[in-house]
């Protein structure tokens, strides 16, 4: 009887168990892999700020940024952080705006930093760059350059920095070699001391669970959309982590 | 089938070297095959150096054992006139590479469409001056990924004749001209151009220095570093040294392991980064640690070297043009068969598995070719022992 018990005990903590597993959203991401010791600061004073508490992020990128079709801007990861955030965070409005640039490497986007930061005035920039320096084997050297001024001139402007580095593309790994930019990236980001979204890890480890398959060649638009909805949906978890947001966070969005 | 064991075990071919280089090049294609779980047991991952410290040290131990002799023997003319002959080889089969590589990335670009990867299907953008690129990479200026070993390969064989005839005569003052290269590589930011920007991803100014060693060791400089060799204290500093480096390369892929081993910033500043392009001294000296541990451990006379089980690697090890380029080869297929079939874990033990499978076979058949030469009549034996190393310096 009491094996009996135990077995049926057992059964139960499992079918729970595995309930619990199948309603956490696929594309969870452990904590190692996405949180950050570097604190946002500009974004903290910008959600306290009393009485009008607002967050103005800018993310600046290229073609990875963006989804391509009619629902494209709306389902990319821009527009899905700026709907998370906004779910999130109680009585904050966030605003997320987009700056792409199309097959430029990160000395062409550093260019258009002055012009971002007078226009939009944000509080917090998530630059994502690396995979047109790979691409075209710009020297790591000039890429970790171009990385370090880009940086210095984002702080200047009076934002908060993430850096997010490329995406994680089985198809072409053999021919794209990220890993040194990866790295480049990595050491600027402890540096200046600022978060970096670790963009290739984290859809590496999607591809690794199985929660995604990234090595489809096929036109799907859901499963980018998707992928997309879960990187917007990480950035708003380590934007409220290391702004130290979580004061401001409604407990049933959690 | 066992001639070519036979045949260098009669000439003094320290089959050590075809062992480990046979491994290396091994490792080197498991290495290269991305997302693959299988290269987790590869030494990049234990510690700093990895497979091309092995392979760039005994290629020159070997390029100094054959050609050393064909120079003593022969003269400057003739065996400078063999090493540049091999380096016309290595760059036919570079070249070759690199129409296979095109013909990959070209399929590649045209039959993929997932909209997530727009950006990544830009991959031809550096085809956009075709008239260039070409031009480049027959320059070995333009390299693509995974085929920088060549390249470097080529470009210290050319420059092989002249500091081969200064080991011959003083050694020491050989290897310090070498030496002297590398301080200067590193002092000068010396290396060569890239295309379309940058400098060689293995700069041959300083991965010279470790040919070079390899090729003095060969000269009789491996009997003079005996005693420090055998000494005690050597050996401990060794394991010391692997078992740091060890700690140092488990921060890297264990996270939270950091806060156990907390590096005081002064030491983080003085091992990081550790530059693989002009080959770091941590890496250096880790290579010379293992190779240290490694003589001590396995005698040139070990008798399991010529146990059938070693047999695979030796002879891949003993045809190392042919397999390297083979396995550079491999990883491209085994890569584009994990896209076009599966990517999961069985997949990948698979492609290695099978590729190692395949790189031994094609070394056993070329062993049987090179076997049917020698035995050949108008071939003179000299001659067929000379072209089995020779062919492999």
């Amino acid at each position: 009887m009491k094996t009996l018990m135990a077995a049926v005990m057992v059964a139960a903590l499992a079918w729970t168990g595995s309930a619990l597993a199948a309603e956490r959203p696929r594309c969870a991401v452990p904590d190692y892999l996405l949180l950050s010791e570097y604190r946002l600061n500009r974004v903290f004073a910008a959600v306290s700020k009393q009485p009008q508490a607002s967050l103005r992020i800018a993310v600046l990128g290229t073609g990875s940024s963006a989804l391509a079709g009619p629902d494209g801007p709306s389902s990319a990861y821009p527009a899905r952080l700026e709907a998370s955030l906004n779910q999130r965070l109680s009585g904050v409005p966030v605003k997320v705006i987009t700056l792409l640039r199309t097959r430029m490497t990160a000395e062409d986007l550093s260019k258009d930093m002055g012009r971002l930061l007078v226009d939009e005035r944000p509080d917090l920039v998530i630059w994502q760059t690396g995979t047109i320096d790979a691409i075209r084997r710009i020297d790591p050297d000039n890429f970790k350059t171009a990385l370090e001024e880009g940086v210095e001139r984002l702080h200047n402007g009076g934002a908060d920095v993430i850096l997010m580095n490329m995406q994680y593309s089985p198809r072409t790994e053999s021919m794209i070699q990220v890993g040194p930019y990866a790295d480049v990236m990595r050491a600027v980001a402890q540096h200046y001391e600022i978060p970096l979204f670790d963009r290739l890890g984290i859809m590496r480890h999607w591809s690794d669970v199985g929660a995604f398959d990234l090595y489809a060649a096929g036109k799907d638009n859901v499963l980018a959309a998707r992928v997309h909805d879960c990187i917007g949906r990480a950035i708003a978890t380590l934007i409220i982590d290391s702004g130290r947001l979580q004061a401001f966070q409604l407990r049933a969005a959690q | 089938m066992h001639s070519p064991v036979v045949v260098a075990t009669t000439t003094g071919r320290d089959l050590r070297l075809d062992l480990f280089r046979g491994i290396a090049l091994w490792l080197i294609f498991l290495d290269h095959i991305p997302s693959n779980v299988v290269s987790w047991i590869t030494i990049r991952n234990y510690g700093f150096s990895d497979a091309t410290e092995i392979f760039i040290f005994i290629s020159g131990y070997t390029a100094a054992f054959v050609y050393g002799r064909a120079m003593r023997e022969r003269g400057f003319v003739v065996s400078g006139a063999r090493i540049l002959r091999r380096a016309w080889q290595i760059y036919v089969a570079h070249i070759f590479l690199f129409a296979i590589y095109m013909a990959e990335i070209s399929y590649v670009a045209t039959s993929f469409e997932n909209p997530l990867y727009a950006e990544e299907m830009n991959i031809l953008d550096f085809l956009q001056n075709p008239d260039q690129t070409i031009i480049q990479a027959l320059l070995l200026k333009f390299k693509p990924a995974n085929m920088d070993v060549l390249p470097l390969y080529i470009v210290l064989l050319l420059w092989f004749p002249p500091i081969l005839w200064l080991l011959q005569r003083v050694p020491t003052a050989a290897l310090a001209v070498s030496v002297a290269i590398y301080v200067a590589a590193w002092h000068f930011n010396l290396n060569l151009a890239s295309y379309p920007s940058g400098v060689w991803y293995f700069n041959p100014f300083a991965w010279q220095l470790l040919f070079v060693f390899g090729a003095w060791c060969a000269l009789g400089g491996a009997t003079r570093l005996g005693p420090v060799l055998r000494s005690r204290v050597t050996l401990w500093i060794a394991l010391a040294y692997i078992a740091f480096a060890f700690v140092i390369a488990l921060t890297w892929y264990v996270p939270g392991l950091t806060r156990y081993v907390h590096l005081p910033t002064w030491v983080e500043n003085v091992i990081y980064p550790i530059d693989k392009t002009n080959l770091d001294v941590l890496r250096f000296a880790h290579f010379i640690a293992l190779a240290t541990v490694t003589v001590r451990f396995v005698p040139r006379d070990w008798p399991r070297l010529n146990s059938r089980w070693l047999r695979p690697a030796i002879v891949c090890g003993q045809h190392s043009l042919e397999i390297f380029c083979l396995g550079v080869f491999l990883a491209f297929a085994a890569h584009f068969a994990m896209v076009e079939v599966s990517g999961e874990v069985w997949m990948q033990f698979l492609v290695s598995a099978l590729g190692i499978m395949i790189m031994v076979a094609t070394a056993t058949l070329i062993a049987w070719y090179k076997s049917l030469e020698g035995r050949s009549p108008t071939a003179r034996p000299k001659q067929a022992d000379a072209d089995l190393a020779g062919g492999e310096a």
